[in-house]
């Protein structure tokens, strides 16, 4: 139990010190994972299949702010803005001026890294309560600055706009949603690899000297000032792609959808899967999406308040999110071998 | 000329309400040193209590007196049940916590007293204030009550014992237990006062924006504001940031082309930033020096 009780001793910073392992899965249950995520939507239905799209999707949202704050210990409440201009641009590049939805995610990652490039500039001097106002304030304008008039040609103003889902290529016998599901497993499959990656890097290391002591990471030579930026803008990058994916999955976009509620969801997400631990996003993920209708079923008038009661239960149980669980989980088969 | 007045004696007007809120933000925030997401939905639930005490013939100050008691026990046990087990897991998880506590409070206010919008009484009538069509005698009171409740804090925190506790569990917790504070208890109690400042925030808002459940959504977000603007670690900073706040809004919505209602709270945000920007303590804020 000792590294269980370590990580529950030191839990007074805001993010606590992972180390590099414990932020990823082992190689052998990583490949039980994805071969699962292979086999399952052949035996489902499409609604299944559409509801594992959303949690690949929202996992990845819920990533990026993993790479932000558990990463870089910076915080956000802004993902949704950078998910609705993530799934606008996927939108009218391809309803407007007909771009491969293929090619959309590319530029979408990239413009929104560009954007929360330098959104991370002057956000640089602000940290904790106040970093955190500043997002917000981003997400709360998000909706209204999509409503402006003169976007309206392209975006459809508060009616939003119809995007056409693809069809599988190559003349491929699949549904359109099983197509869709492969094509977001892939994106996600990268991302999280490329993810993994990068916190395993230089820029990696930096963004958690950072997280855990700025003056000391920039006394080492760390440039605090552009790896923070950078952390911002690989977040908002992989944001804005998990937004691509998502308009082109609910193939529908409007300014209403990418409300402050969404960040909300998004940053939940990222507690119960565990702060630091890039596979719980996906746990985080599917906590976010299939609760609220697990509450909305044991009691209609009561969702909200079922839905706070079941978020309660996880934080007393397990404060530290599924990464907790995995721990534990972990010694236990350890103790088993050695036996 | 007189439309700048005017709009400042307005802004004045709706800055009492956020002044009141962002007064409860820094209370909570000085005793756990985290923004409590709940608080607006505290208040607006002790709001609810206060109207169906009325409902049941109370007189409003009967009413007004118990709704603060409750709301005081309430807050004390809110952080006795949900918040005490949680004080050595991550801030993260506490926000989460937060969050939740929202949710229930919110939906239980909904399934008890429904969504339909009900009207509030308030003690100091409606009439317009000394001749001035802005200002109403309901707003002049609220300001009035606002800054007594400021003047109130000041005394208690800088010249009671128990203050002078509270700050310095706030300040240095280590510290403050060796020389025989209880600093779990001052928590409780810090819980207490902030849920009962909440409930007077509450119940003078009320006749202004009506009663219903998501009622605080929107002044939550500007009493936030305000407290960040004026500096966290400051009562009259927040007052006077809540004042600033509805003064800003309000230039903003007349002199601004082309923003509506909807763009008035980004706005006035974005400003608050700028203003963070160069002064990153807030207006008032004392700026803490981290030892290395």
């Amino acid at each position: 139990m000792s590294a269980a009780e370590e990580v529950v001793a030191e839990g007074h910073e805001a993010v606590e010190a992972v180390p590099k392992r414990a932020m990823t899965l082992g190689t052998g249950t990583s490949l039980v994972v994805v071969v699962l995520l292979l086999i399952v939507p052949l035996f489902t239905k499409n609604f299944i299949i559409f509801q594992m799209t959303m949690l690949l999707i929202y996992g990845l949202a819920v990533l990026a702010l993993n790479i932000l704050t558990g990463g870089s210990g910076q915080f956000s409440l802004g993902q949704s803005a950078f998910y609705a201009i993530g799934a606008y641009i996927s939108a009218v590049l391809m309803e407007q001026f007909n771009v491969n939805y293929a090619l959309t995610l590319p530029i979408s990652g990239v413009l929104c890294f560009g954007v929360g490039f330098l959104f991370g500039k002057p956000a640089l001097r602000l940290s904790g309560v106040y970093l955190a106002l500043a997002t917000f304030a981003l997400a709360t304008a998000m909706p209204q600055l999509l409503k402006l008039n003169f976007l309206e040609q392209w975006t459809g103003g508060v009616q939003g706009l119809v995007v056409t889902k693809p069809d599988a290529p190559f003349g491929l016998k699949m549904s359109q949603d099983m197509w869709l599901y492969y094509f977001t497993l892939a994106v996600t499959l990268a991302i999280y690899i490329f993810s993994v990656n990068l916190l395993r890097s230089r820029s990696g290391r930096a963004f958690m000297a950072i997280r855990d002591n700025e003056i000391a990471a920039s006394a080492m030579g760390v440039d605090v000032a552009l790896y923070k930026t950078l952390a911002f803008g690989i977040s908002a990058g992989i944001t804005g792609v998990a937004g691509g994916l998502g308009a082109i999955a609910v193939q529908f976009v409007a300014p209403d959808s990418y409300t402050i509620t969404l960040a909300i969801s998004l940053f939940l997400g990222m507690v119960v899967g565990g702060v630091g631990w890039l596979p719980g996003s996906f746990v985080g993920a599917a906590f976010i999406i299939f609760v609220p209708n697990i509450a909305e079923s044991i009691s209609k008038g009561l969702s909200g308040a079922v839905f706070g009661v079941l978020l309660f239960l996880v934080i007393f149980l397990v404060p530290h999110g599924a990464r907790q669980i995995a721990i534990v989980g972990q010694q236990l088969i350890g103790k088993l071998r050695k036996t | 000329m007189e439309l700048f007045t005017n709009q400042i004696l307005a802004g004045i007007a709706t800055g009492a309400i956020y002044a009141c809120m962002a007064l409860a933000v820094v209370m909570i925030y000085q005793a756990i040193d985290h923004l409590n997401f709940a608080q607006g939905e505290m208040a607006m639930f002790a709001t609810f209590i206060s109207w169906q005490l009325m409902q049941w013939g109370v007189p409003y100050w009967g009413a007004f007196v118990i709704t603060l008691v409750l709301s005081f026990l309430g807050g004390i046990a809110i952080e006795r049940i949900l918040f005490k087990p949680l004080a050595k897991a991550p801030i993260l998880t506490n926000v989460a916590g937060f969050i939740a506590l929202f949710a229930i409070i919110n939906s239980c206010a909904g399934l008890i007293w429904d969504f339909t919008i009900k009207q509030y009484p308030t003690p100091f009538g409606s009439a317009p204030f000394l001749g001035s069509q802005l200002i109403s005698t309901h707003q002049a009171g609220m300001i009035g009550v606002t800054l007594l409740l400021l003047i109130g804090l000041f005394f208690f925190f800088q010249y009671t014992r128990i203050g002078l506790a509270m700050r310095a569990a706030a300040a240095l917790p280590e510290s403050a237990r060796l020389v025989g504070i209880n600093t779990s208890w001052m928590i409780a109690l810090g819980w207490g006062m902030a849920s009962a400042i909440g409930a007077i925030a509450g119940m003078l808002i009320a006749p202004v924006v009506f009663l219903e459940p998501n009622m605080m959504g929107g002044v939550l977000i500007y009493g936030f504001a305000a407290a960040v603007l004026g500096g966290l670690t400051s009562p009259f900073g927040a007052v006077i940031g809540g004042f600033l706040m509805g003064i800003f809004e309000n230039l903003a919505g007349t002199y601004i082309p082309g923003v509506g209602n909807e763009l008035k709270l980004p706005i006035a945000l974005a400003l608050i930033i700028s203003v963070l920007v160069v002064k990153p303590a807030g207006l008032f804020g004392r700026h803490i020096v981290k030892r290395v």
